[in-house]
């Protein structure tokens, strides 16, 4: 191979953003910001731009201010959060699988997570939401470890996992069918809470997910060169000093925690978890301490991006987030599916 | 000596491998674990890396139990380069090779001089330094494999074990590899353990040489004590005749076909 060849070769393999991560990581951050106030001015009342600025620097009184401060701005936090902790999760769960079709919804854990939060909703009517943080958490981790169970067979395989994932995710989702059908007069809030919707969501939901996100993702990031190690290979992983199961275990319990106190405050917002660190890694490569904070990046913009959209398509109806993320999640996993199958 | 196995019992699930195995490497050379397929020669090596703990047994380092040793500690004595290797996708040589200095760095510290001096030289033994902005998957298979042994180098450890450090390569590779590896322990001192399957490679590199067959060690030397037609027969069933390599002088084993085994057998009366 000539000298030429090879520098050809490594101009075109490596992306504008693995030569400048901070730039890049910058504009997405900027991108998310402009989108955000944009989106805490769009809704069934529409609000002036200057009045979301206005509200946002102190002045509450007016009525455009309290529509901007009650409704929108929780709205759009959680979207920030959510998209956070989806994103990451997925980051996480695909780094530590060693699997790119590894995230909370295809293992389970999203439904896993709904179906027990509901359980509870349903035995103990009037609950507020954040009792359900535990549930949902118990519930995701409970499925994940079936998962786990079904598809290993001397290792488990990507494709494995995910058609196991898909199995399981089923029969939860029939599960909370079932309760649906079983306690038609009991289930309003339930399903208020179920169907991934950002609607109706107060700062009282921002505060359940906030220590969630606030302390779990910083950890990570700082646990990334671990996520990386990992990559390499168990028995590597091992040679050079990284206890493989003991760092994949509290991985991947940080990632269902993460992904779990998502779906408490929103419901099952599907795909997040799968698209936005595959994004990330496709425009920053795989190293994680670029990686995983981009797929944040993602996360956020995806969810304002499904919200906007749920929100603006057929006004003042909503179309829940969650049913937005899987119109447009649905075919890019058939697309990695495919991709990865081969 | 640092590193030896004292009577280890090594089995996968519960399958034994190995029932009683003992054995002693030697401090500052190059010894090669050698036997046909299922001998447990890969399994004996991940168990003295600490990969795989001994059911019964122990294996000792610097005079303490490895299994009671922490693995960050085992990973600043020793470093292992397993057979089945992940390249992360696009991933530099540079970056590859600082992996190495993960047992001595904590999650938040940034690296000191000293990591970025062990990584510098690591690439300058392997000759792997003007690679170092490559991609890892765009490599020769005997580059790629010198970025490997780098990354075990810049963890800074006297003994290196390595598990089929050759398989899959083309027979220029293979040399470019050992070379590197003998260059290593004649140079710089290093210790090199390493399972290997073509024993005139072995008789080519090896000072020590471990004869292994169904999880027991067979007989152990210098490859011109070992490598002799009954223990060739006797371990990997092959009639051959061993000859002196016309340049090393080394032992050579010829493997016969049929037709030459009754020819010789005729022969011999």
């Amino acid at each position: 191979m000539t000298s030429t060849t090879i520098v050809a070769q490594y101009v075109r393999r490596t992306t504008l953003a693995q030569r400048h991560p901070k730039v890049l990581m910058g504009s997405l951050g900027a991108l998310a910001v402009v989108l955000s106030f944009y989106s805490l001015s769009v809704g069934a009342t529409e609000v002036s731009m200057g009045d979301v600025f206005n509200a946002l620097v102190g002045d509450t009184t007016d009525q455009a201010a309290r529509i901007v401060l009650d409704f929108q701005l929780p709205r759009v936090l959680l979207c920030w959060l959510v998209g956070i902790a989806l994103a990451v999760s997925g980051g996480v769960m695909q780094g530590v699988i060693r699997n790119p079709l590894a995230a909370p919804d295809v293992i389970g854990v999203t439904k896993g997570a709904g179906f027990a939060g509901m359980l509870l909703l349903l035995a103990i009517p009037g609950l507020p939401v954040f009792a359900v943080v535990p549930a949902a958490f118990a519930g995701g981790l409970g499925a994940a470890a079936l998962v786990y169970l079904f598809a290993y067979r001397r290792g488990a395989t990507p494709v494995r996992i995910a058609l196991v994932g898909i199995a399981v995710s089923a029969a939860f989702e029939a599960g909370i069918r079932f309760l649906l059908v079983r306690n038609p007069l009991d289930v309003s809030a339930a399903l208020i809470w179920l169907t991934g919707s950002l609607f109706g969501r107060s700062m009282s939901s921002v505060l359940e997910i906030l220590p969630w996100v606030l302390v779990l993702v910083p950890l990570i990031v700082i646990w990334s060169r671990k996520l990386d190690v990992l990559g390499l290979g168990d028995d590597l992983a091992a040679g050079l000093g990284e206890p493989v199961e003991k760092t994949r275990r509290m991985l991947l319990l940080f990632a269902v925690a993460l992904a779990a106190s998502a779906v408490a405050v929103s419901g099952t917002i599907g795909f997040i978890g799968l698209i936005a660190p595959h994004m990330a890694r496709r425009v920053f490569g795989g190293r994680h301490l670029a990686s995983i904070p981009a797929a944040g990046l993602f996360g956020v913009l995806l969810m304002l991006f499904a919200d906007m959209l749920g929100r603006g398509l057929a006004p003042p109806l909503e179309i829940p987030t969650g049913l937005v993320t899987a119109v447009i999640g649905g075919p890019y996993f058939l697309y990695l599916l495919v991709k990865t199958g081969k | 000596m640092r590193l030896q196995a004292q009577g280890v019992q090594l089995a996968y699930d519960r399958t034994v491998i190995a029932k009683d195995l003992t054995l002693t490497i030697p401090d500052g050379k190059v010894s090669v674990l050698i036997g046909p397929n299922g001998s447990g020669k890969s399994t004996a090596l991940r168990a003295l890396a600490r990969l795989l703990p001994p059911s019964r047994g122990s294996v000792i380092l610097d005079g303490k139990s490895i299994q009671e040793t922490p693995t960050k500690e085992v990973a600043r004595l020793l470093a292992i380069l397993p057979q089945v290797l992940v390249t992360p996708e696009s991933i530099s040589v540079e970056d590859l090779v600082w992996f190495g200095r993960h047992p001595h760095r904590a999650s938040l510290k940034v690296p000191s001089e000293q990591d970025r001096e062990t990584v510098e030289w690591a690439m300058k033994v392997t000759s792997t330094a003007e690679l170092r902005h490559q991609h890892v998957d765009q490599l020769s298979g005997g580059q790629r494999q010198r970025v490997w042994i780098a990354l075990c180098l810049a963890q800074g450890t006297d003994l290196i074990l390595l598990d089929e450090p050759t398989t899959y390569l083309d027979v220029a590779y293979q040399l470019e590899v050992l070379d590197l590896l003998a260059e290593l322990n004649r140079d710089q001192g290093k210790t090199v353990a390493m399972v290997l399957h073509d024993f005139n490679m072995a008789a080519e590199y090896a000072d020590h040489v471990f004869v292994m067959k169904s999880g027991g060690l067979v007989t152990e030397g210098a490859p011109e004590e070992v490598f002799t037609c009954d223990i060739i027969r006797d371990v990997f069933g092959v009639e051959s005749q061993v000859v002196p390599h016309p340049v090393s002088g080394k032992p050579m084993c010829i493997p016969l076909r049929a037709g030459l085994r009754t020819q010789l057998a005729v022969a011999n009366g």
